[in-house]
């Protein structure tokens, strides 16, 4: 049946039953009885008409839309008469719904959503493995692979159809013409790369396998580049674009959506262009990724196992070397969202808890009403209306608020998605972050389940009763609404356990990211201004030029006034691991092939470099201007690799051995104090040689000023003075350490941020209930603590008779909560620096913040009972 | 009330199924409008089944809905006006067969509870 017919059919079953009745009227009257007396005889027999007709209709199927009609009718009228309720919990519900909708866009495209690839599914990451558990907790466990055995697992294994790797390079970008020079984020893609992905150029090509090569001269933009720096103007392909100083051809143009890795990338050159052609047959120099697309017909743990054979056969062939004995796979997505998946996690679930408080909180304020409404329920009931109607009514109450609510969260979502996405810098494929049918589909399950959860418990509750027991309950009749108050009591406990949960996730994260911030890196922090330039090889191809550039810019940032100090390195603590490189010592016997070579951090260090960043020397001496090209090797080590390497030893003296640059000997010189390469992780061995020792050094130096005032104010002076030296030179990263730090700490900080918001709603949620629950309760009981107060009780007796009423579900919520959070704190446990999951301070800190507000909820009401007047309470009745 | 509430369906149940069957037969005979199945049963039994009108045309709607029987407005040749109709169809017939099997099944099954003597003296 249509509904368009429901009009005939009701017509219909109208006149049938009226031609009938008409007809047993018409025999009455035959059988001789008068007129009026047949017309009442008819309708004795037949029995009421209405409601006959109405069974009738019942057996036509759109009688349940008709009834959802009304419901809805009867709801949308109710919600309006109290429109205070409606608000507050249609806000509740949109602020919960909105939370939890954004975050599950941002897990669905960057957990759940295959990266819009061909066929994402067969493609996989491989990395190197390392079998020693000591190499692992150093996250050698997914080491880069090594150019070489990259070559060697494409060329020697059959279980994939291709193989192809990408590595991190960073150029300045200058124009043909001499336009402004930048730094740009790069990537060396292998010619195979784009193919394999599915990706075709937006305008003219990727590239072809001969560009693949040390001398390949080609460049692909990303499209933000393109856009950006020249203007989406096609004519940009074929041209030259001057990387370093060299030029290069542009061949291509990626398309938009392409963002991989990440949409800092502003630049592709092929894998090997640019490379030392003998870095292309080291087996030791870990500095690409390989994804590898499975054949359909192999099984990833046969196609795995030949590469493992392969890797296992170059470990033996080179035991000196930090080659790995396995490899291991991971999924594109796991490799992108690594550093944001617990996170992510973590967020959802707390989010998901406050909805789950949001659901309580509107279930606890339907209860509170469906007790105002008591009687109507009755009155209905003896009516004739069926529970079923009756609950289904209320279900559509809770359906109302959660659709309006979700209506406004998902549109609440959109900016707040938008806003998570800028402020979260870590976020991988941001681009297609972003609301779909899938996340709207999300988000109308959510409305569903907090209507089920909200209204279904009140609506069981309300209607329990029978009609004639919630007709004789009057406000002096209090064991007639105990089960509801029970019930609401339940609730209660159930929302501040929650709250606690979150309250003490909060802290916890709170207390980490302060310990964080406050590590001490091993540095100075204030006052100190950094900024990098990278020196193109084609300008400054000898080690004198480059010295020449090095000294002269640090003599003149050194008389700056305000300058207490300068130094150059590779890297300033704080601001990432950088490269790490395996060494020997010469003096020590050679170590048995099979096992790790020792391995620390590679830093360069100009003379002035560890006190211009008070990093303090423990022995021997600073480099000294003598350290430099031509003259003997020399490097000072940290604290760390004196006491893992020269246990009683003095390791002055001694010589390092380290293959990559110069495969020389370096004579220790000095010792310093350790510092953190990164807040949060603990400090490695790290080696410092000297920048002016002409060894060749791709990529970036960092000047370190030291100042006497505000270190930002000389950002622009020394970049000019740069810019006099060279003016094609661009300068990156002007931050001073406190900076590097902070955006090192981004990720933990608006997580920690995030939940304490997330726990500081629940917490007002939570009072607001108990608030609630317990001003109903006193305005239920107004009758008996009158009776009480006519027979001598004090008002501080009803003040704590209250009190205790509202405490006690406070109180059980609190310990089930403090119950819940130790099994819940292990879910943030890896993300916790320097505090300990069971943080006595914390735990205490959340109870006696929780009793306090409690308290303060409660203290309302329990005050406004004692104020009753006792003749008052007893003549209301 | 809600002690009430739960047994009324199990009696309707009951009913329903009977009453399917008890005017599908007597649409056996030919058309027939509600006035007359209703008055028909209640003739037959000799007045033992009341006939509830309350059940009667939601069970005559439902048989049509099911498809077991066709309505149509059509003059009465005694009254001169219009009257609903209903007639059985070849998928109704078919009901009527199964369901008087099953119902003499029933039947036999509460004989032989009740009465298991006059069962073996058969």
């Amino acid at each position: 049946m249509r509904w368009w017919q429901i009009r005939k059919r009701d017509a219909d079953v109208e006149r049938e039953l009226q031609s009938d009745l008409d007809l047993e009227e018409e025999e009455q009257r035959e059988r001789g009885v008068s007129p009026e007396e047949a017309h009442h005889a008819a309708l004795r027999a037949f029995g009421n008409p209405t409601l006959i007709s109405e069974q009738t209709r019942a057996v036509w199927s759109w009688n349940g839309l008709e009834n959802i009609l009304r419901d809805l009718r009867i709801s949308v009228r109710t919600l309006f008469r109290s429109p205070g309720f409606s608000l507050i919990a249609i806000i509740v519900m949109a602020l919960c719904i909105g939370a939890t909708t954004s975050l599950f866009t941002v897990v669905r495209s960057v957990l759940l959503r295959p990266l819009p690839f061909r066929d994402p599914d067969r493609l996989v990451m491989i990395y190197e493995h390392f079998r020693d558990p000591s190499m692992n907790a150093q996250e050698f466990n997914y080491n880069h692979v090594a150019p070489a055995d990259y070559y060697d697992w494409r060329a020697q294994t059959h279980g994939f159809e291709d193989m192809a790797a990408f590595r991190w390079w960073q150029f300045s970008l200058t124009g043909e013409r001499g336009e402004l020079p930048e730094m740009v984020s790069a990537r060396g893609g292998s010619w195979n790369l784009f193919p394999m992905l599915g990706v075709q150029a937006a305008i003219g090509r990727t590239f072809t396998e001969s560009e693949d090569s040390p001398d390949g001269n080609t460049v692909m933009l990303t499209w933000s580049l393109f856009e950006r720096r020249f203007g989406g103007n096609p004519w940009v392909v074929g041209r030259q674009i001057h990387l370093d100083g060299k030029p290069y051809t542009v061949v291509g143009v990626l398309p938009k959506w392409f963002t991989y890795p990440d949409a800092k990338i502003q630049i592709w050159i092929s894998y090997a262009s640019g490379l030392p052609p003998d870095i292309l047959r080291h087996h030791d120099f870990h500095f690409s990724s390989v994804i590898a697309r499975l054949r359909p017909d192999v099984k990833l743990a046969n196609a795995l196992s030949q590469v493992e054979a392969v890797q296992y056969r170059l470990h033996l062939q080179n035991l000196n070397a930090p080659v790995a004995e396995d490899v291991a796979p991971k999924t594109i997505i796991e490799d992108l969202a690594q550093n944001v998946k617990r996170p992510l996690v973590i967020l959802l679930s707390a989010v998901g808890c406050m909805l789950l408080i949001g659901c309580l909180n509107v279930a606890n304020l339907l209860v509170a009403r469906s007790a105002a409404r008591q009687k109507e329920i009755g009155v209905r009931n003896a009516l004739g209306a069926r529970r079923m109607t009756l609950i289904r009514e209320q279900l559509m109450e809770s359906l109302l608020v959660s659709i309006a609510g979700g209506v406004t969260g998902v549109l609440l979502s959109l900016a707040a998605t938008n806003w998570l996405v800028s402020t979260w810098t870590d976020l991988p494929n941001v681009q297609s972050i972003g609301a779909d049918g899938i996340v709207l589909a999300f988000a109308c399950s959510l409305v569903f389940a907090s209507a089920m959860l909200s209204g279904l418990l009140p609506a069981i509750s309300s209607t329990s009763k029978g009609a004639i027991a919630a007709l004789q309950a009057s406000s002096r009749n209090v064991a007639g609404s105990q089960s509801r108050t029970a019930l609401r009591k339940t609730l209660l406990t159930v929302e501040i356990a929650a709250t606690v949960v979150l309250l003490i996730a909060a802290g916890l994260l709170l207390k980490s990211f302060w310990r964080l911030r406050t590590t001490d890196v091993g540095c100075a922090t204030d006052n100190v201004l950094t900024m990098s330039y990278s020196l193109p090889t084609k300008k400054y191809d000898t080690p004198q030029k480059v010295n020449a550039f090095n000294e002269t810019l640090l003599e003149q940032v050194r008389t700056t006034p305000g300058v207490r100090a300068a130094g150059l390195g590779s890297m300033v603590p704080g601001a990432g691991a950088g490269e790490d490189d395996a060494f020997t010592i010469l003096e020590h016997p050679p170590i048995a092939p099979g096992t790790a070579l020792p391995d620390a951090l590679y830093r360069t260090a100009d003379p002035g470099y560890f006190s211009a960043l008070q990093i303090p020397l423990l022995r021997g001496r600073f480099f000294t201007g003598a350290d430099r090209a031509g003259s003997p090797k020399t490097v000072i080590i940290n604290r760390l690799l004196a006491q893992q390497y020269f246990l009683d030893e003095n390791p002055l003296g001694k010589h390092l051995h380290v293959v990559p640059y110069g495969n020389a000997d370096h004579e220790i010189v000095g010792v310093v104090a350790d510092t953190l390469y990164q807040v949060g992780q603990s400090p490695k061995a790290t080696m410092y040689f000297p920048v002016l020792n002409g060894d060749s050094n791709p990529g970036g130096l960092t000047l370190a000023v030291l100042t006497s005032s505000e270190p930002l104010a000389f950002s622009v002076p020394i970049q000019k003075q740069i810019a006099e030296l060279d003016p094609e030179l661009p300068v990156s990263d002007v931050l001073t350490i406190r900076q590097i730090i902070e955006r090192s700490l981004g990720n933990a900080s608006l997580t920690a941020r995030l939940v304490l918001g997330f726990a500081a709603l629940s917490l007002m949620l939570a009072s607001v209930g108990l608030y609630g629950v317990l001003s109903y309760l006193t305005t239920q009981r107004t009758g008996e603590i009158g009776v009480r107060m006519a027979m001598g009780a004090r008002r501080e007796q009803v003040v704590h008779l209250v009190l205790g009423d509202g405490l006690r579900p406070a109180l059980y919520g609190l310990t089930l909560g403090l119950a819940a959070s130790i099994g819940a704190v292990r879910l943030i446990e890896s993300m916790l620096y320097g505090t300990q999951p069971l943080d006595p301070a914390i735990f205490a800190a959340v109870a006696a913040t929780l009793l306090a507000v409690a308290v303060l909820a409660c203290l309302v009401p329990a005050w406004r009972a004692s104020q009753i007047d006792p003749m008052q309470a007893l003549r209301t009745e | 009330m809600s002690s009430m509430g739960k047994q009324t369906p199990q009696r309707a149940n009951l009913l329903q199924g009977t009453l399917d069957m008890l005017i599908l037969r007597t649409l056996l005979y030919g058309p027939a409008h509600g006035h007359q199945i209703g008055k028909h049963i209640q003739r037959t039994t000799n007045d033992f089944l009341q006939m509830q009108h309350g059940s009667l045309y939601p069970a005559l709607h439902r048989l049509e809905q099911r498809g077991w029987v066709t309505a149509k407005w059509e003059v009465a040749p005694d009254r001169n006006r219009e009257f609903k109709y209903y007639r059985l169809t070849d998928k109704g017939r078919k009901q009527l067969v199964v369901e008087e099997s099953q119902w003499k099944r029933m039947a036999e099954a509460v004989a032989r509870v009740m009465w298991p003597a006059a069962e073996e003296m058969r």
